[in-house]
């Protein structure tokens, strides 16, 4: 069988790490709203908090399981699929993804043991230092793989000896040039998406008529959130497109779906990008638009895809209609973290049912976002695997196109049960809501006794 | 060769035979849980079995990160030979790896726990079978031409890789019987005191066979064994290994807690030295020794200053969050 190594390489990667970009953008999130949960139940000794708190793990703990195990098949897939990419790249990525596992990873998955059973065995501030070292862990975690990903964006601080990228500097290659706006904008995008999920479940329990204090809770807090990463976000994406522009101009323009660089670029709301003819089809467009936002200047020129030849080109219109998917939900959640800011100033926050609804629908938003953006900055790295210094199709293994094909239908279908199974279970979870198990009310000293048991009755699977 | 070129790659190699051994050991009786959940009927002790792993197992797993990460950071072009070559092997291991970590959590969400019991049970016992393959097919050796793996797409799947993965299978279910005798009361321990028997004998056969077969299909293997003077100094190996073997069984029948399982664990670090005094300084053995895979100097330093800082802290954490579940496991104690 010819099956197409480089592609079916690429198909299962991007399968298999766009499954497992959903959990950490979660978990990222989810885990500090988890200590700070942990810190105002401390702090107030208020028993919403801590309700809140014991909700949020159940949820938490399905997340991370997935979040793990789907990454330790990506951890493992650089020398499975990529090897010669690992073979050249080794000596430079290798001791950032070395640092993500020892300084970050540890950390993560020992406390979790804490977090998720330490509840009757640990003083409750110990209990929300764990949830606070996850958060930490989870966080540098995303500090080593950007500065990983970003340097195969913008490789800076090395040497190529004898065929392969050799350090030089550290400290270039930790911080090269694009890497503060990649961690600024994904670890953004976590807090935001983990927001939006909190707000719609938050919201869901008030249309819902049930747990209506911890739904309160919920609400104001996602809002007051959403109400400055959401802007923030646009200021940050913003900036990070500059950068962009400057390291990776052909990028920018099969974002833009602009072609001829010798005139200003339009921005386009809509086109579809005719690769072959060079040209987009169907534009909607705000003249002048690309040259505003990218130069600040009406003229402005900036670099048009036919500037580089065909082979040297992203897949335009993957990496367009991603951009756009990502920039509308971004305006959306915007949108509607002001409207809600509005409503809560206004008091009618917890009244408004046509907002409530929305936002109760409006969970997925920042998960998609973030799946849209990775797509964009990823297919927008091609024909790159390391931009300017390796080839995609130069990076891969020398193993049969069947045998990676095999064994992408196997993580689909692997993927598909566990995937369907686990949203299926926090539907559950969140349906049951905060006081499922029926412990209401005071819970006499954690240290003695065993408060967990009450949550533990039979009643609990119905 | 400059002293740093020639002790670096001896120092990554020692630390990541550490994490290696740090993985068997406790990734080991954590899927050895897995492998006996056949051997009982009753979902509540399978209940009580699973607690007792439930908040180690997600940080012993990343032992196993711990070693892949480390072998691409310290010995980049090992781990792109080894990954190729033993692909399908690796992604069993992997998918196996999902269903059983997911089926932590499923299970105890779930309405019906026997088929999230079933994929921990299942998916346990082939990620241990895989890391013996992997092992296995190491061990016999891997084809490379011009530092890249060049030999055929099945080369793993031979009788001696198949006999190492139902030996690393046998071995964990040892790890995983003293274990949960050291961590449990009632039937469950009574039943892991019982089976820890069959297991140990099992190990020792399957430890006899790699043993005998190695040294016959290697000749390499069996020079480094057998020649002098090096056996002067190596039959200490198996004799240990013997009366260690008959201590657990002493341990186990005398319904000791602790000692049988740290014995296993010694079985294991035996049996471990072995293969490493075999292959020794293969990394990937017949032709590629750790020298010559290893990553720039530049690298390892860097990677090494971080790991002496790290590494202590994180066995300290790890032993501290031992510590704060020690003892036999509470009744219904989750955060369910």
């Amino acid at each position: 069988m010819d099956a197409d190594p480089v592609l079916l390489a690429r198909l299962q990667f991007a399968f298999t790490v766009v499954f497992h970009i959903i959990f950490p953008s979660f978990t990222i999130g989810l885990s500090a709203w988890l200590a700070t949960l942990g810190g105002l139940w401390v702090y107030t000794g208020e028993e919403r908090y801590q309700l809140l708190m014991r909700f949020w793990v159940k949820i938490f703990a399905v997340s991370f399981a997935m979040g793990v195990v789907s990454g330790i098949v990506l951890s493992y897939q650089f020398g499975t699929n990529w090897s010669r990419f690992s073979a050249f790249t080794g000596d430079v990525i290798g001791p950032l993804l070395g640092y993500e596992v020892l300084a970050a990873f540890f950390l993560e998955a020992t406390f979790l043991g804490i977090l998720l059973f330490g509840f009757s065995r640990v003083p409750p501030w110990l209990y929300t230092l764990s949830a606070a070292v996850v958060a930490f862990g989870t966080m540098s975690s995303a500090f080593w793989i950007l500065a990983a990903n970003s340097w195969m964006q913008t490789p800076a601080g090395h040497a190529i000896e004898n065929g392969i990228a050799v350090p030089v500097d550290w400290l270039q290659i930790i911080f090269n040039p694009s890497f503060p706006y990649r961690f600024a904008h994904m670890l953004n995008a976590a807090y935001l998406t983990t927001a939006f999920v909190v707000l719609g479940v938050g919201a869901r329990f008030l249309l819902e008529g049930r747990h209506l204090s911890e739904g309160r809770t919920m609400l104001r807090m996602g809002i007051g959130l959403a109400v400055i990463l959401a802007p923030l976000q646009l200021f940050i994406g913003d900036q990070h497109g500059l950068n962009t522009l400057k390291h990776q101009p052909i990028k920018v323009a099969a974002m833009e779906g602009h072609w001829d660089g010798s005139k200003p670029a339009d921005f386009y709301i809509f086109a579809w990008p005719d690769e072959k003819a060079e040209k987009n089809r169907f534009e909607i467009s705000i003249p002048h638009g690309s040259s505003l936002i990218l130069t600040h200047s009406w003229d402005g020129l900036i670099p048009g895809l036919s500037s580089v030849p065909p082979d040297q080109r992203p897949p335009v219109t993957v990496v367009f209609f991603a951009f756009r998917i990502m920039l509308a939900l971004g305006f959306f959640m915007i949108a509607a973290a002001l409207y809600g800011a509005f409503l809560w100033w206004r008091g009618t926050l917890f009244q408004t049912r046509w907002f409530l609804r929305i936002v109760a629908n409006a969970w997925w938003t920042g998960f998609v976002a973030v799946i849209a953006g990775w797509v964009v900055t990823e297919s927008g790295r091609q024909p790159w695997l390391v931009y300017n210094l390796m080839r995609t199709a130069d990076g891969i293994s020398p193993v049969p196109g069947a045998t990676v094909l095999g064994t992408l239908a196997l993580f689909i279908v692997a993927y598909g049960i566990v995937f369907s199974f686990g949203i299926y279970y926090m539907n559950r979870l969140i349906k049951q809501g905060p006081d499922a198990g029926g412990h209401g009310g005071h819970e006499p000293g954690f240290l003695s006794g065993n408060p967990v048991a009450a949550a533990q009755s039979p009643g609990r699977e119905t | 060769m400059g002293s740093m070129e020639m002790y670096l790659p001896l120092i990554w190699a020692a630390l990541i035979g550490v994490a290696v051994a740090m993985y068997i050991i406790l990734d080991g009786f954590d899927l050895g849980i897995g492998v006996l959940f056949p051997f009982t009927k009753s979902e509540t002790e399978r209940d009580q079995m699973m607690r007792t792993i439930a908040p180690f197992w997600d940080g012993n797993e990343t032992w196993l990160i711990l070693g892949g990460v480390g072998l691409f950071v310290a010995f980049p072009r090992a781990y792109a030979v080894i990954m190729p070559a033993l692909y399908i092997p690796v992604i069993v291991m992997l998918v196996a790896l999902v269903f059983r970590g997911v089926a932590f959590e499923f299970r105890t969400v779930s309405r019906s726990k026997t088929g999230w019991s079933f994929a921990f049970a299942l998916g346990s016992t082939l990620a241990a079978f895989s890391q013996g393959v992997i092992l296995g097919g190491l061990v016999q050796g891997i084809a490379v031409t011009n530092r890249e793996f060049s030999g055929g797409h099945f080369h793993w799947a031979t009788p001696f890789s198949f006999l190492c993965g139902v030996a690393l299978v046998a071995g964990y279910a040892l790890l995983g019987t003293t274990w949960l005798h050291m961590k449990t009361e009632g039937q469950v321990a009574a039943r892991a005191q019982r089976q820890a028997k069959y297991w140990l004998i099992a190990v020792l056969v399957f430890m006899a066979a790699v043993s005998l077969y190695t040294p016959i299909a290697e000749p390499r293997i069996a020079a480094r064994w057998f020649s002098l003077p090096n056996f002067y100094f190596l039959w200490p190996v198996p004799t240990i290994t013997a009366l260690v073997a008959f201590a657990c069984w002493h341990w186990i029948e005398r319904g000791r807690e602790v000692p049988p399982f740290l014995a296993s664990i010694a079985l294991f670090m035996l049996g471990y030295i072995g293969l490493v005094i075999s292959n020794y300084p293969y990394l990937v053995p017949p032709s590629l020794t750790i020298w010559d895979t290893s990553a720039s100097a530049g690298s390892q330093v860097f990677m090494l200053i971080g790991t002496l800082f790290l590494l202590p802290m994180v066995i300290g954490y790890v032993i501290f969050v031992y510590w704060i579940f020690r003892g036999k496991v509470r009744e219904g104690e989750s955060y369910h």
